[in-house]
C-alpha cells in the first residue's frame, strides 16, 4: 500500500461537509440498489411464511376473544337483565360461559402468540446476524479498509437491534391495531350504521396524521442510525488503541470530539422522541373529538327512541378502544421507521459484491509437476492500480519457480506488499494474470487457494480463545500434538508452556498477557501448520529478535523445504536464506539475482549489505 | 469464545435502578412533572366514563338536549385535556431523556479512557462497546416508559378501583380477587427473568467482540480461508443468543398468559353478577356501564404490567452491566507510591527527590508482577536498578517476551510498578500527576496506532506547536511521504491509518513521540517494521533527537542498538549485564547470541 491510496477525508463534527465529499465511504452510505430493503425484509420473512401465518393467526382469534367482551356486556344489558326479570336464566348463563371461554381463551392465545411470535422473530434474527457477518467476511480487504470495524459493528448490533424492536413489539403492535380497527368498525357498523360511519370516516384524518409523521420520522431515523454508528467507530478506536490514547494524553481531546458524536445523536434521538409527541397530540385529539361527537349524536337518538341504550353504551365501550391503539400504531410506526434506516444501511452492505470473488467455473490444481511441495507461480504481465488512481505496479512480469525462496526488498511504496497481497489474492490484479502451477488464482476456489498459499503478515492478531486455538486456525483438524510440533518447529514452545494454562491459556485472561514477537511466533506456528505450497511472509518478523528469526529460518528451511516461499524483508539477516533477492523500485524489479550475486555488484543490495556487515562487527 | 469478564451476582433490580439516581437527579424535575401529568391524563380517562354514566341515567334518559349537549361539551373537553397532556408529557421528556442516556455515555467513555491499561488487556471491547450501546438504550426506554408507567399504571388502577369500590362496593371486591395470584405471579417472574436477561445481555456482548474480531482480524481469516469456521463461531453464538431469548418469551408468555385470563374471569364475574343485580333493580343501568367500562379501561394498565416488568428487569441487568465497568478503578492520582512502602530497602539517596545529582531515568529497585497475576507466579521484573543518566540513550536488549515492553510501560504509568520506584530527574514519577509526567515522557509504540484524524493533528498528539515542529518532525522520522499524500498533511487518516503501510505508521508514530522535543524518549522498537534503506535515515536523523535527550530505546537490531550510548541486557526478569555494544558482543554470550544469532556457547543459566 502507498500514498497513493485516497485516504479517507472525514469531517466529524459536519454532516454537510461530509456530503460534500462524495464518497460513500465517508457519509456512511452505501448506496442501496432501489428497493433493496423490501426486497431483504421479505427474503428474511418469507421462508418463515407458515410460521408468520399461524403467528397471525393466533393473534387475530386472540383479539377475537378479547373483543367479545363489550359484545357480551351489551348481550347482559338488553337481554340478560330482561330475561333474568323474567326468571330465564338461559341469557345470563350464556354470557357466563361465553365470558369464562373468552377470557380462558385470551390468556392461551395471548401465551402461544407471544411464543411463536418470538420464534418468527428471533430466526430472522439469526438469519440476519448470520448473513451479515457471513457477507462481511467474504467482502474483500479492501472494502475492509474503507468501512472501519465500528461501522460494521454498528451494522450487526444496533441496526439489527432496531430491527428486533420493530419483529418483536412493533409487527404486533401493527396487527392488533390493523385487527382492532376493523374488528370494531365492523361491530360498530354491525351495532349501528351511522355511528359506525362516523367511526370510519374519523380513519382520514388519522391517516393523513400518519403519513405527514412517517414521512418526517424517516429523516429523523436514517440521521439517528448514521449519529450511532459515528459514536461506534470513534469509541471502537479509543478502546483499541487505548495505550497511546493515554500515552499522549488525548482523555481530554477525545472526551471533546466524543462530546460532539454524543450530542450528535442525543439531538436526533431527542427529535425522533419529539416526533412522536406532535403525533400522539394528533392522533388523541382526533380520536377524542370523534368519541364525543359520537356520544352526542347517540344520546339525541336514544332520546327519540331510534338507538337503544345499549347499543350506545357498547359502541363508546368499542369506541375508547378502537383509539387506544392509536398511540401504538404510532409505537410501530416509530420502530418501523427505525428498523427502516437500519435496515437501508444493512442492505447497502449487503449489496456491496466482494471485488475478488469466487469463480464461477473453478479449475483445479494440477498434480505437482516436480516432487516439490511447492508450486510454480507466475505473475503474467500483472497491472495493479487502486480503484481511486494511483498505480502501484506497472506492467510487471516474474516466475518463482517451485521450491524457490525468494526475498523482496525495496522501500516503503516500492509495491512489496502489493506483490504479496495479489499472491495472496487479497486484491485481483487491474491487467494480467497471477499463475499457480499454470492456473489464474481467481479460478480457484476459495477453498483450494487458501489451502495452497498462505500469508504471514506483520500485524500479528490473537482472536480471543486459547493459544492452541490460535495456532489451530492454521488448520482446524489438527492434533493437540501437531499444534505443539509445530509451536516447538517455529521456537514458540517454550514460551506457551511458561504461560499459566500453557496451550490452555485464554489470550484475554489473567495472565495471557503475549507480547508482539510471541505473537508473530503464534502467527508462524498458525502457517507452519497449514503446511502450504506457497508461503507468503509480509515484513513478518519484524518484532522478533535475531534468535526469534534463526528460528523461523530454521524451520523454514527444514519443515517448510521445497516450498515457494516469498519474503519480504527489511532486515538483510531474513534475506540471507534466500535463493534469489529481488530489489523493487516504483513498482519495477531493479535487481535479480543469490544474494552472493548481489552482494558482488555495486548496486543498492550491495552497499545495504555492507552497513549491515558492520553493525555487527 | 464467551469471554465474560464478571459472573452476575443476584441482587434486587430496584437496589440496581436506584444506582441511576444521580444521572436521574438534574431531570428529575421534568421527570416527575412528567409522570404528574401521566397520571393526570390517565385519571381524565377514567373521568370518561363517569361523565358516559352522568349522561346516560341523567339528560338521555330525561331526554334533555340541553343536558346532552352539556355533556357532549365536556367529554371533549376532557378529551382534548387527554391529548394535550400526553403529547405535553413526551414533550417534557423528549430532550431530557436523551440528556440521561447521552452523559451516562460520556460519563462511560470518559471513565473507560481513564481505566488501567490492564482492565483493558481483560475485557474485550466488544463487551464494554454493548454497555456503551444496546444497554444505555435499555435504561433510555425503561427512563421513558417502564419507570413512568409503573407508577402511572400503579396509580391509575388505584384510583380505577377505588371508583369501582365507591360505586359498587361488591362487584370491585370482584375485581380485586385476581390481583393476589398476578402480584404472586410477577414476583416469580421477575426473579427467572432477571437471571435470563443478563445472559441475554452478556451474549449479544460476546457476539459484538466475535464481529470485531472478524473484522480487526480479517486477513488472517482471509489469508487462512477460516471465514467458514468464523462464521460458525458465529452462528453458534448467535445460536446460543437465540435460546436464551427464546426462554424470555416463555417467560414473558406465561406471564402475560396469566395477566390477561385472570383479570378477565374477575369482569366476567362482574358482568354476571352485575346483570342481576341490575335485574333485581338493586343497581342501575348507568352504574354497571360506568363500573364496567372502568373495569375494562383498566385492563391496558393491567395488561402492560408484564411487558414492563420485563422491560425494568431488563434495564436493571443493564444498569449493572454499566455499573461494573463504572466501579472499577481509575488510575489513581499520585499515591500509589504508597504501594512501595512493603518494598525492600528502598536506598536511601531516593529520600532527596529533586536532587540534581540523580538526574536522568532512574529505575530503583522495580519489581513488577501484574496486579491479576497470582503471587505465586516468579514478577515479570524482578528488582531492576537502571540508571540513564540524563541526555544518555541507553538500549534495552532482551529475548523475546523477557518484559522489555512492560518495562517501557512502567514509565509514562500505563502499568504501576509493585514495588520499587522510578525517578525522572529526581521526581518520583508516583508524586507528579500523570498528566505532567506524560507530557514529560514521549513514547513511540511496537504497534503504531494512528487515530481517525489528519496526518498533522496525529503527529502534533505528541506536543509542539505549528507546522514547523510538525516539519521538523516528519523529517526526523523519514515521514516526509506525508507531504505528498492527496492533502498534504491534512489528509485524514482512517480508522487505525489501515491506509497507510506499516512502515509509514510507524514513521508517524516515530514523528509523534519527537514532536514535542520531550524531555524523556521511550521507543519501543521503534524502527521494526522500517525498510533498510529508510532505517539508516531515520536512524541519522534520531541520532541528532537523541543526542541532547534521556532516551530508553527497545532494540531488537544491533543497528537499532547502535543508536544508544549504552546497551542493558534484560534476561529472566532482572538486567544482568550493562555496557556498550562492543562490549556485550564480546563479553556476554547471551547479548552475542541475542544480537548475531549466533551459537550462545553454553546456554546461560537463567537464574
Amino acid at each position: 500500500m502507498t500514498a497513493a491510496t485516497t485516504a479517507p477525508v472525514r469531517d466529524e463534527d459536519d454532516d454537510d461537509r461530509a456530503v460534500e465529499s462524495g464518497d460513500p465511504f465517508d457519509r456512511d452510505q452505501l448506496p442501496t440498489p432501489p428497493g433493496a430493503t423490501g426486497t431483504l425484509l421479505r427474503s428474511l420473512l418469507s421462508p418463515r411464511r407458515g410460521t408468520v401465518a399461524v403467528t397471525a393467526l393466533l393473534l387475530l382469534l386472540q383479539q377475537a376473544a378479547v373483543q367479545a367482551g363489550p359484545l357480551l356486556v351489551a348481550y347482559a344489558i338488553d337481554r340478560a337483565v330482561p330475561a333474568f326479570r323474567d326468571d330465564d336464566n338461559g341469557p345470563l348463563i350464556a354470557v357466563a360461559v361465553g365470558y369464562l371461554l373468552c377470557a380462558t381463551a385470551a390468556g392461551a392465545l395471548q401465551y402461544a402468540f407471544v411464543r411463536a411470535s418470538a420464534r418468527v422473530s428471533q430466526d430472522v434474527l439469526l438469519d440476519l446476524r448470520g448473513r451479515i457477518f457471513r457477507h462481511a467476511q467474504e467482502l474483500s480487504v479492501d472494502f475492509h479498509e474503507r468501512y472501519t470495524s465500528g461501522r460494521l459493528i454498528s451494522r450487526s448490533t444496533t441496526d439489527v437491534e432496531s430491527l428486533r424492536e420493530l419483529l418483536e413489539e412493533g409487527l404486533q403492535e401493527l396487527v392488533m391495531v390493523v385487527l382492532s380497527a376493523v374488528y370494531i368498525s365492523v361491530l360498530l357498523l354491525w351495532l349501528d350504521l351511522g355511528l359506525g360511519a362516523v367511526a370510519v370516516v374519523s380513519f382520514v384524518p388519522l391517516y393523513l396524521l400518519v403519513r405527514s409523521y412517517q414521512r418526517r420520522a424517516k429523516r429523523v431515523y436514517r440521521k439517528r442510525s448514521t449519529a450511532i454508528a459515528a459514536v461506534i467507530v470513534k469509541f471502537v478506536e479509543t478502546m483499541n488503541g487505548i495505550r497511546p490514547v493515554r500515552a499522549f494524553r488525548r482523555e481530554a481531546a477525545n472526551d471533546a470530539d466524543f462530546a460532539v458524536l454524543n450530542r450528535r445523536h442525543e439531538r436526533s434521538n431527542g427529535d425522533a422522541l419529539l416526533e412522536m409527541a406532535r403525533y400522539v397530540v394528533g392522533s388523541r385529539v382526533t380520536a377524542n373529538t370523534t368519541v364525543a361527537l359520537i356520544v352526542l349524536w347517540g344520546a339525541y337518538r336514544v332520546a327519540d327512541g331510534s338507538l337503544e341504550l345499549g347499543v350506545l353504551a357498547a359502541a363508546v365501550l368499542y369506541l375508547r378502544r378502537l383509539y387506544d391503539p392509536i398511540d401504538r400504531l404510532g409505537m410501530f410506526l416509530n420502530s418501523y421507521q427505525s428498523a427502516a434506516a437500519s435496515l437501508e444501511k444493512i442492505a447497502g452492505l449487503l449489496a456491496q459484491v466482494p471485488s475478488v470473488p469466487e469463480p464461477a467455473a473453478p479449475r483445479e490444481l494440477p498434480e505437482r509437476r516436480t516432487g516439490l511441495p511447492g508450486r510454480e507461480v507466475v505473475f503474467d504481465d500483472v497491472r495493479f492500480a487502486y480503484r481511486t488512481g494511483g498505480e502501484v505496479l506497472p506492467r510487471f512480469g516474474l516466475r518463482l519457480p517451485a521450491g524457490q525462496t525468494v526475498a523482496v526488498v525495496g522501500s516503503t511504496g516500492a509495491g512489496k506488499s502489493t506483490l504479496a497481497k495479489l499472491l495472496a489474492r487479497f486484491y485481483d490484479p487491474t491487467d494480467g494474470r497471477v499463475l499457480l502451477d499454470g492456473v489464474d488464482l481467481s479460478d480457484l476456489t476459495g477453498r483450494d487457494l487458501r489451502r495452497e498459499v498462505v500469508m504471514v503478515t506483520q500485524e500479528a492478531f490473537l482472536f480471543s480463545g486459547t493459544v492452541a486455538e490460535n495456532i489451530a486456525i492454521g488448520r482446524p483438524d489438527a492434533t493437540r500434538e501437531e499444534i505443539e510440533q509445530a509451536a516447538k518447529e517455529i521456537g514458540a514452545h517454550d514460551f506457551i508452556a511458561a504461560l499459566p494454562d500453557g496451550y490452555d491459556t485464554d489470550v484475554r485472561k489473567r495472565g495471557g498477557r503475549i507480547s508482539a514477537g510471541q505473537r508473530q511466533l503464534v502467527a508462524f506456528a498458525r502457517a507452519l501448520l497449514a503446511d502450504p505450497a506457497v508461503l507468503i511472509l509480509d515484513e513478518a518478523t519484524s518484532s522478533l529478535d535475531v534468535p526469534g528469526e534463526r528460528a523461523v529460518q530454521r524451520a523454514m528451511a527444514t519443515v517448510l523445504k521445497g516450498r515457494t516461499a516469498v519474503v519480504i524483508a527489511h532486515r538483510l539477516s531474513t534475506v540471507e536464506i534466500a535463493d534469489r533477492v529481488l530489489v523493487m523500485e516504483h513498482g519495477r524489479v531493479v535487481e535479480d539475482g543469490s544474494p552472493s550475486e548481489l552482494i558482488d555488484r555495486t548496486g543498492r543490495f550491495a552497499d545495504l549489505h555492507r552497513a549491515w556487515q558492520d553493525s555487527l562487527a | 469464545m464467551p469471554t465474560t469478564p464478571s459472573p452476575p451476582e443476584p441482587r434486587s433490580a430496584v437496589r440496581a435502578l436506584l444506582r441511576l439516581w444521580p444521572y436521574v437527579r438534574p431531570v428529575r424535575a421534568r421527570l416527575f412533572t412528567a409522570a404528574f401529568i401521566a397520571i393526570l391524563a390517565s385519571c381524565i380517562g377514567l373521568v370518561i366514563p363517569l361523565v358516559l354514566k352522568w349522561m346516560v341515567d341523567g339528560p338521555i334518559a330525561d331526554r334533555d338536549p340541553a343536558g346532552v349537549w352539556l355533556g357532549a361539551l365536556s367529554l371533549l373537553l376532557l378529551g382534548l385535556a387527554e391529548a394535550l397532556l400526553f403529547g405535553f408529557r413526551r414533550w417534557l421528556v423528549a430532550r431530557p431523556l436523551s440528556h440521561v442516556e447521552a452523559s451516562m455515555r460520556a460519563d462511560l467513555y470518559r471513565h473507560l479512557q481513564r481505566l488501567p491499561v490492564a482492565f483493558h488487556d481483560r475485557w474485550p471491547s466488544g463487551q464494554l462497546l454493548s454497555r456503551a450501546t444496546t444497554d444505555l438504550m435499555l435504561l433510555r426506554m425503561f427512563l421513558a416508559f417502564p419507570l413512568t408507567f409503573l407508577l402511572v399504571n400503579s396509580v391509575t388502577i388505584l384510583v380505577g378501583v377505588i371508583i369501582m369500590l365507591v360505586q359498587d362496593w361488591t362487584l370491585g371486591l370482584v375485581i380485586l380477587v385476581p390481583a393476589v395470584p398476578v402480584l404472586i405471579t410477577c414476583v416469580v417472574f421477575e426473579k427467572r427473568y432477571s437471571g435470563a436477561a443478563r445472559r441475554a445481555q452478556d451474549q449479544v456482548g460476546d457476539l459484538t467482540t466475535v464481529v470485531e474480531e472478524g473484522v480487526l482480524g480479517i486477513r488472517i481469516i482471509k489469508g487462512f480461508g477460516r471465514h467458514r469456521s468464523q462464521a460458525l463461531a458465529f452462528r453458534e453464538l448467535s445460536g446460543k443468543l437465540r435460546g436464551t431469548e427464546l426462554h424470555k418469551a416463555r417467560l414473558l408468555a406465561t406471564i402475560l398468559g396469566v395477566i390477561v385470563t385472570l383479570p378477565e374471569l374477575a369482569i366476567g364475574a362482574a358482568l354476571v353478577l352485575g346483570t342481576m343485580r341490575v335485574a333485581d333493580g338493586s343497581l342501575s343501568t348507568g352504574t354497571l356501564v360506568a363500573f364496567l367500562s372502568t373495569a375494562l379501561a383498566l385492563r391496558w394498565p393491567v395488561d402492560s404490567i408484564g411487558f414492563l416488568l420485563a422491560m425494568s428487569q431488563e434495564a436493571a441487568t443493564a444498569t449493572d452491566r454499566y455499573f461494573e465497568v463504572m466501579d472499577a478503578e481509575p488510575e489513581s492520582g499520585r499515591t500509589a507510591g504508597s504501594r512501595a512502602a512493603g518494598a525492600t530497602a528502598v536506598p536511601p539517596l531516593a529520600a532527596t527527590p529533586g536532587a540534581g545529582h540523580v538526574g536522568g531515568l532512574r529505575f530503583e529497585n522495580v519489581t513488577f508482577r501484574y496486579p491479576d497475576a497470582p503471587d505465586t507466579t516468579a514478577p515479570v521484573l524482578n528488582r531492576i536498578d537502571l540508571h540513564i543518566r540524563p541526555g544518555e540513550s541507553l538500549a534495552l536488549v532482551g529475548a523475546t517476551g523477557s518484559g522489555k515492553t512492560t518495562l517501557t510501560a512502567l514509565v509514562p504509568r500505563l502499568h504501576e510498578v509493585t514495588s520499587g520506584r522510578i525517578t525522572l530527574d529526581g521526581a518520583d514519577i508516583t508524586a507528579m500527576s500523570r498528566e505532567e509526567l506524560r507530557s514529560k515522557v514521549a513514547v513511540a509504540f511496537e504497534e503504531p496506532t494512528l487515530f481517525s484524524a489528519s496526518v498533522g493533528e496525529n503527529v502534533l498528539m505528541g506536543g509542539g506547536a505549528g507546522d514547523e515542529d510538525l516539519a521538523r518532525a516528519l523529517a526526523v522520522a523519514q515521514a516526509d511521504f506525508a507531504h505528498a499524500l492527496p492533502r498534504g498533511t491534512h489528509t485524514q487518516v482512517g480508522e487505525q491509518g489501515l491506509s497507510l503501510s506499516g512502515g509509514q505508521r510507524q514513521r508517524l508514530a516515530l514523528a509523534r513521540a519527537v514532536v514535542g522535543s520531550p524531555d524523556f524518549l521511550v521507543l519501543d522498537d521503534p524502527l521494526s517494521a522500517l525498510d533498510v534503506h529508510t532505517e539508516a535515515a531515520v536512524e541519522a536523523a534520531l541520532r541528532r533527537v537523541l543526542a541532547d535527550t534521556t532516551a530508553l530505546i527497545v532494540a531488537h537490531r544491533p543497528s537499532t542498538v547502535l543508536l544508544a550510548d549504552r546497551v542493558a541486557l534484560l534476561s529472566g526478569g532482572r538486567i544482568t549485564a550493562v555496557g556498550t555494544h562492543h562490549e556485550l558482543l564480546r563479553t556476554n554470550p547471551e547479548y552475542a547470541h541475542l544480537m548475531s544469532g549466533a551459537p550462545a556457547g553454553e546456554q546461560e543459566d537463567q537464574r
